[in-house]
């Protein structure tokens, strides 16, 4: 069996969406109608017109590296990842149609050849034996260059493919594959006027001998004439203030694109000078651009994780939003209402991500000020966010100079509107504290709503909503209620026990227990040495315990009830999660340069959960995501996923989690969704409509799609069509034998599920041009369920049929 | 090194006069170039652009153009005039009136049989260049508008005019418009506002390249008569324009001050469909950019502010070396300034008057490097206008201060200086010999008895001065070679010897007993840029362009060991690669192992006694050398001690008191009075 599947664990950790879609420049099929971008370990195939994410192309295990179309056939596409091979794709199907083992870790893919890196970043050609085995070994490479940029936009096919330019740091080298000769061209680090000359990207005229190159100065030369050593020749463009990051020209070469951190896009006109376009204001810097091979539509990558589709007339006509998760300052959360993941999105907004389906939802614009797409600068940036139980409100800070001494910062209050389903500011608090915020959170109780903030003067604020009496408005604002102070001492953490009726904040080594109806000082637990890090109160059940972690790799445990230590254990936990659904607490330990997580219950202290060496990175960041439907699953390790699912973000902004089996399947089965007919792109309505018309061409041979696509002031009366329209609707009685086959095969186990995948896919590599497709059995599952659903209707049509 | 007092001079206004048009001789690689106060200047290219020859203008005598026929020089300008130059002598041979009012534009054709004149009537006038002389011959269709700009075609049978609004081409045969091409005035100005054509280059291909007012270089063909593409270059005027020899490449100079060149190149390698297309931007100027040349390895570019700029095309030039560096050429390459050594005066020579300062005195010592109090304050004794339109050629005063000379092409005059206490009065000498119509260069002895001016033919005519008059005392002459003009003359401090050199690279001594040549140097191949005989050994040492030093043992008609052994051993490669010739050379005579040079950039003083610096020895060495012990510091020392304190020098001079005149024309006072340059918008202001 060749189609490989990963065996599941059954607790696989998983880098759960959100990854990067701009690792790589995005390609546009040559029909425009899809986009395809390497994301993580597949390759997510994007409609153009709606930016649905339409399915992804999945098997590689590890990052995907590279995705080129294939010359010879523009309805298969070449991938190739760090784990060594190429893939060739069916993108339209999302069916797997090669697999080219070649064992090094590819950087990046380009046109007719391979280019592969291992550390000493090499350019390589790979030679892909034709063969009609699914999987070939290729064996043959030849080293083109070993001098090249790590960064593969510095490297272009030329005209024709006949030579290829790659530069780096200073120098720009051409090798002509015919003459099997390599040209190179150097500059000066910099001028007199300290101009910084070192190449940033290349592109390639597509019919002209000419190369664009962009420097980190922001000038743009166009070489010309580089076939000789001394007779070449360039001119220079400046227009980027900043290092161009990309460059592409248009199909015909009659524009060439550049894209830098301004988040610009120009358009120069080639040959023309300095005769040039500007699409501003498109978000994070611009990292790639890519060109449909029609030059109708320019796709570009951001940096924050952004594809901006671009009409050739300069208008923005889709974007694809990814998770951002560069400069995540805030905790993950969970929005308790959407139940969307919620974290720095875009610069001063929180963006709001659908877990479920992969999908940024909106972003929230918090600091309501223009974010100034320029290195150095400092703006205002969301470093807190805090939801209350119920999600209808929402607590923000944001600040800015945090290098410089000035510092400045808001704490902002925003309440949940429900008219127009979003966050609307209620109240700014411009000097909260004396110094910054350092943690802030919510009370736990349903009825009243108070915000405990503790910042670094050494104080903690209590906030109240309407508490100020002087402010004769309908409107409630929020207000100081109390500020507590412990000794001078700063605070570290604090948080509401799961009723609110007692709040703990950490001051260094001591946790001081108060109780907010009457901000009275209960009592002080202290557990030295190490400052207290993490406090969470346990729930449900376990809700008189208080477990707090400390700088000295303690993790300790008391009873409310005692006042007393009831357990400790020597741990580093960098981070200590609960569940909000359950008594589970989830910790993160970094050890000897690897992450182990433990789920335990405070009750007990034998964890009932461990997962050693989930990542080599440190966890700071970790939510409990609450899931729609409770599993059922009875294994007793696995318990603790029932409720919510866990997910953290490593240092290298990795969102991983735990997932079960059962859960994957569901993935598996539901990636597997239906051939999408080419004609009509993917909508709501064409969910709708689409399975209709797919059951009518399954069901019935003599149906006319003509039908429907026919103007309908050109079609002869209705009441003439009608009759044969309705005919060809009806189900005929084999449809109804097969319902039958189909309800037995369902009960099949899983293995032959998979035999079946299989040999479908062993059936389609064999002849990759066969048109009809036998239904998979996911496929056949959906039309069943179409077939026993909407047809009572068409009864109706038939008796009033004259 | 030694110790000096030191007079910085800053009180030299001199004015570099904007260049005008520029004219590049392939055949002889000399660069002529017309300044706007009507001088023209040749400079040769592959001497180090050394400034051969200067031909000083006069009061309103505007050049619009120059062209090369063959070796002969003509100009035109605004006063109607074509004017053919004696190059051999450095004067106007003649000017002929063209009778169209100003003329514009001239241009030579490539078989050096006839010249074409762009007249503000609108007539292109043909003029046939006879073997002494060139005759109007006949003018092409009249248009309405003045002819801005001309241009030959290479086989000379078409003739390219720019003007108002339009490029007419021109049958030369027939003397009729063959086609007329409508040159837009663009996109944002204003309607009323006309497009000059200010410079049109014809190829050999048929390709009609236009500069315009609109800042498009413009590319037509001249079958058809139909735009072929055009290029925005700028947003002000493209005002010059140039090609290459060989037709692939073309600058553009504009009112911004940069110069963009286009390349013919191929679009696809290896074929041959070649297009212009825009590549390089030169930016150099800081005003106007009113000519530019491409010559074989370099762009010569020249505008308002008066600086020559020289860019070396580096994919032209076979290997790097100094001859291919970025060259600007601020001043002339002779010498402005003559100092009256023994009475501390200074003589400042403008285009239009001398100036004669008396030197400050200072009190006191101070250390090396502070300035010293000024007792008395530098005080302008004369300011003398010239008779006549011409401009000065050359002046002199003599060591004694009390007699001052110059000339100009037409007139030499003698003026004695008379100074009791603080009245001074000049009497000019009349009745001198005719020999002293007119002077290419002028010289006294050490003891003022004698005047030596230099004349046609290469002869140095000797004149002896005193109180009562001045009398004419005999002509010397070279035994043989060309007659090309003096440019530097050096007397003997013992009144011995007197040394010639001019432009052709000779170099005559001849001695002032028997008034015969005395011998002839062994001509090198770069021009002599200063040279002086040393009063103790009567050895001329000499400084060419190329940055190379002589020294002739006038006695003994040989070089001697130490010009032998710098010969032989070769000279450092940073002192090589110096752009700017040596101006002047002095001998201390405290100290008679010491030769005193200065370029624009420093001040150097040759030890002779010291070993000579190799490749790899530090050459700049001063700084090291004052960190060093004094052991140590013999063991590191060379013999070229270099002073950069100065900037900008126009002239340094040693004074018998041990003190030296420093003359310097700070650029940036240069810069603060030129008009002001178009204004740009700069990034992030």
């Amino acid at each position: 069996m060749l189609y490989i599947y990963i065996y599941i664990y059954i607790y696989n950790i998983v880098r759960c969406g959100g990854s990067k879609v701009n690792l790589r420049p995005p390609i546009i099929s040559t029909d425009s109608r899809f986009l395809l971008c390497a994301s993580g370990d597949l390759v997510k195939v994007y409609s153009t017109r709606t930016e649905e994410w339409l399915h992804s192309l999945q098997g590689h295990t590890n990052q995907v590296t590279g995705i080129a179309l294939n010359p010879a056939n523009h309805l298969q596409v070449y991938s190739c990842s760090v784990d060594g091979t190429v893939k060739l794709w069916d993108f339209i199907d999302g069916i797997l149609i090669k697999v080219q083992l070649v064992l090094t870790h590819f950087l990046t893919l380009f046109g007719l050849c391979v280019s592969a890196c291992p550390e000493c970043f090499q350019l390589v050609a790979v030679h892909l034996p034709k063969s009609a085995e699914q999987e070939v070994e290729a064996k043959e490479m030849s080293v083109v260059s070993s001098h090249i940029s790590s960064n593969p936009s510095c490297t272009a096919f030329g005209r024709g493919g006949e030579y290829i330019a790659f530069a780096r740091h200073l120098q720009l080298n051409v090798y002509f594959f015919r003459k099997q000769k390599t040209c190179s061209f150097s500059l000066k680090a910099t001028d007199k006027k300290g101009a910084k000359n070192a190449f940033t990207c290349i592109a390639c005229h597509p019919t002209d001998d000419c190369i664009a190159t962009g420097h980190e100065d922001g000038k743009i030369r166009l070489w010309r004439n580089f076939i000789h050593k001394k007779e070449y020749t360039y001119s220079t463009q400046h227009w980027h203030h900043n290092a161009v990051n990309t460059l592409c020209f248009t199909p015909e070469g009659t524009h060439l694109l550049s894209g830098g951190i301004e988040s610009v896009l120009v358009q120069w006109q080639y040959g023309a000078g300095n005769r040039k376009e500007f699409l501003p204001r498109l978000g994070g810097s611009i990292l790639h651009i890519s060109v449909s091979s029609d030059g109708q539509l320019f796709c570009t990558s951001h940096s924050d994780n952004k594809i901006t589709v671009i009409e050739s007339s300069f208008k923005v006509c889709g974007v694809i939003q990814g998770l951002v998760k560069d400069g995540v300052l805030t905790d993950l959360m969970i929005d308790p209402r959407s139940k969307a993941l919620v974290l720095n999105g875009k610069p001063g907004h929180l963006q709001f991500y659908s877990l479920l389906r992969d999908k940024h939802l909106y972003n929230l614009d918090i600091v309501q000020q223009e974010y100034i797409y320029e290195a150095g600068l400092d703006q205002f940036e969301v470093v807190k966010a805090a939801f209350d139980i119920k999600g209808s409100w929402l607590a923000t800070v944001e600040e800015r100079g945090q290098k410089s001494s000035d510092l400045e910062f808001f704490l902002k209050l925003w309440a949940f509107d429900e008219r127009t389903q979003s966050f609307v500011l209620n109240t700014t608090i411009t000097a909260a504290h004396t110094d910054r915020i350092i943690s802030m959170c919510f009370s736990s109780s349903k009825e009243t709503t108070m915000l405990v903030t503790i910042a670094e003067d050494g104080q903690f604020k209590a906030w109240c909503q309407g508490a100020d009496a002087d402010t004769q408005q309908d409107q409630n604002f929020w207000s100081c209620d109390f500020v507590g102070s412990y000794h001078n001492l700063k605070p570290t953490n604090c948080s509401f026990s799961a009723d609110s009726s007692l709040l703990a904040v950490s001051f260094q080594e001591v946790i001081t227990i108060w109780s907010p109806e009457t901000w009275e000082m209960l009592t002080t637990l202290c557990q030295p040495p190490g400052v207290i890090r993490d406090l969470c109160f346990g729930r449900l059940s376990c809700s008189k315990y208080l477990l707090g972690t400390t700088t000295r790799n303690l993790l300790c445990c008391w009873n409310l009830l005692t006042c007393a230590l009831e357990w400790s254990s020597s741990v580093e936990v960098s981070k200590l999660q609960p569940d909000p659904l359950s008594e589970n607490v989830a910790a993160f330990s970094y050890q000897s340069k690897h992450t182990d997580v433990f789920v335990f219950k405070p009750s007990e202290p034998r964890p009932l959960f461990t997962n050693k060496n989930v990542c080599s990175e440190k966890v700071h960041r970790a939510v409990f995501v609450p899931r729609e439907e409770p599993l059922n699953n009875c294994d007793e390790s696995s318990q603790w996923l029932n409720r919510s699912q866990l997910y953290f973000l490593t240092q290298n902004m990795d969102l991983l989690t735990f997932s079960t089996a059962t859960e994957e399947d569901r993935i598996l089965s539901s990636s597997k969704q239906l051939v999408i007919d080419d004609s009509v792109a993917v909508t709501p309505f064409y969910l709708l409509l689409g399975k209709h018309g797919q059951q009518q061409q399954k069901l019935n041979t003599q149906s006319h799609p003509a039908l429907l696509h026919t103007p309908a002031h050109v079609l002869p009366a209705a009441s003439v069509l009608c009759s044969m329209f309705v005919n060809s609707l009806l189900i005929s009685n084999t449809g109804v034998q097969e319902e039958m086959d189909s309800e037995k095969e369902e009960e099949d186990s899983e293995e032959e599920m998979e035999a079946c995948d299989s040999q479908q896919e062993l059936r389609v590599q064999g002849s990759v041009d066969e048109v009809t497709l036998k239904l998979s059995k996911a496929q056949e599952r959906e039309l069943k369920r179409v077939r026993k659903t909407d047809f009572s209707w068409m009864a109706g049509l038939i008796d009033s049929k004259p | 090194m030694g110790e000096f007092k030191v007079h910085r001079v800053r009180f030299f206004d001199y004015m570099p006069s904007g260049i005008r048009a520029l004219a590049f001789n392939q055949d002889t690689e000399r660069m002529a170039v017309a300044r706007m106060d009507g001088s023209v200047e040749v400079f040769h290219c592959s001497d180090r652009f050394f400034q051969e020859k200067i031909i000083p203008g006069r009061e309103q005598f505007g050049i619009e153009g120059l062209s090369w026929v063959g070796e002969r020089l003509f100009s035109a300008g605004l006063n109607g005039g074509i004017t053919e130059y004696d190059l051999t002598n450095q004067k106007v041979k003649y000017t002929i009136d063209a009778y169209g009012g100003p003329i514009w534009t001239i241009a030579g054709n490539q078989q050096g049989t006839h010249l074409a004149v762009g007249c503000e009537d609108g007539t292109v006038k043909l003029f046939e260049v006879n073997e002494d002389n060139i005759q109007f011959e006949r003018n092409l269709d009249r248009q309405k508008s003045r002819i801005v700009s001309l241009s030959w075609h290479p086989s000379g049978s078409k003739i390219a005019a720019g003007m108002m609004d339009m490029i007419q081409v021109f049958n030369v045969e027939t003397g009729h418009s063959m086609h007329r091409m409508l040159a837009d005035r663009g996109v944002g100005t204003s309607r009323s506002k006309e497009c000059v054509v200010w410079s049109v280059v014809y190829l050999s291909d048929g390709t009609i390249i236009t500069g315009d007012s609109v800042g498009m270089v413009k590319l037509w063909d001249d079958q058809t008569g139909t735009l072929i593409k055009s290029h925005n270059v700028t947003k002000c005027d493209v005002l010059a324009l140039s090609v290459s020899q060989n037709e692939d490449s073309l600058v553009a100079g504009t009112s911004e001050g940069i110069v963009v060149q286009f390349q013919f190149v191929s679009m696809v390698l290896g074929k041959d469909d070649k297009e212009w297309v825009r590549t390089r931007t030169f930016r150099n100027h800081t005003h106007d950019i009113r000519a530019v040349a491409e010559i074989t390895t370099a762009v010569v570019s020249g505008g308002m502010d008066a600086q020559l700029v020289v860019r070396p095309l580096l994919d032209k030039i076979e290997e790097r070396s100094a001859a291919s560096a970025l060259r600007k050429i601020h001043f002339p390459h002779r010498r402005l300034v003559a100092c009256a050594r023994k009475s501390g005066l200074m003589l400042f020579q403008y285009p239009g008057h001398l100036e004669l300062w008396r030197l400050g005195e200072s009190e006191g010592k101070g250390i090396p490097g502070s300035s010293l109090f000024v007792k008395r304050n530098p005080e302008k004794l004369l300011h003398l206008k010239v008779k006549g339109e011409d401009h000065i050629r050359c002046s002199a005063v003599s060591p004694c201060g009390e007699w001052i000379v110059y000339s100009t092409a037409s007139t030499l005059r003698l003026y004695r200086l008379h100074c009791d206490n603080n009245n001074i009065s000049i009497t000019k000498i009349s009745k001198l010999p005719k020999v002293l119509s007119s002077a290419n260069q002028l010289c006294f002895s050490s003891d003022s008895s004698h005047l030596f001016s230099a004349s046609a033919q290469s002869s140095v005519h000797l004149v002896s001065i005193s109180q009562s008059g001045c009398k004419f005392v005999g002509t010397l002459k070279p035994k043989s070679g060309s007659h090309q003009a003096i440019h530097l003359l050096a007397a003997s401090e013992d009144g011995k010897w007197v040394a010639s050199a001019n432009s052709d690279h000779e170099v005559h001594i001849y001695n002032l007993q028997t008034r015969k040549a005395h011998c002839t140097v062994p001509i090198y191949s770069s021009a002599v840029t200063a040279m002086g005989i040393h009063p103790a050994t009567n050895c001329l040492f000499m400084m060419h362009a190329d940055q190379q030093m002589f020294e002739y043992s006038i006695e003994q008609k040989q070089y001697t060991d130490w010009s032998r052994t710098v010969q032989r051993k070769g000279l450092h490669r940073l002192w090589v690669e110096r752009d700017t010739p040596c101006l002047n050379v002095m001998f201390n005579p405290q100290n008679p192992s010491h030769v005193i040079l200065h370029d624009m950039y420093m001040l150097c003083i040759i030890d002779q006694s010291l070993p000579l610096p190799d490749d790899k020895t530090q050459f700049y060495n001063q700084l090291t050398l004052k960190s060093l012990t004094e052991e140590q510091r013999k063991s590191h020392s060379h013999a070229f001690k270099v002073c950069k304190t100065f900037k900008d020098i126009l002239c340094v001079e040693l004074m018998p008191d041990q003190s030296l005149v420093v003359v310097e024309r700070p650029l940036e006072d240069i810069a603060t009075q030129l008009p002001a340059p178009i204004k740009q918008k700069k990034f992030a202001t």
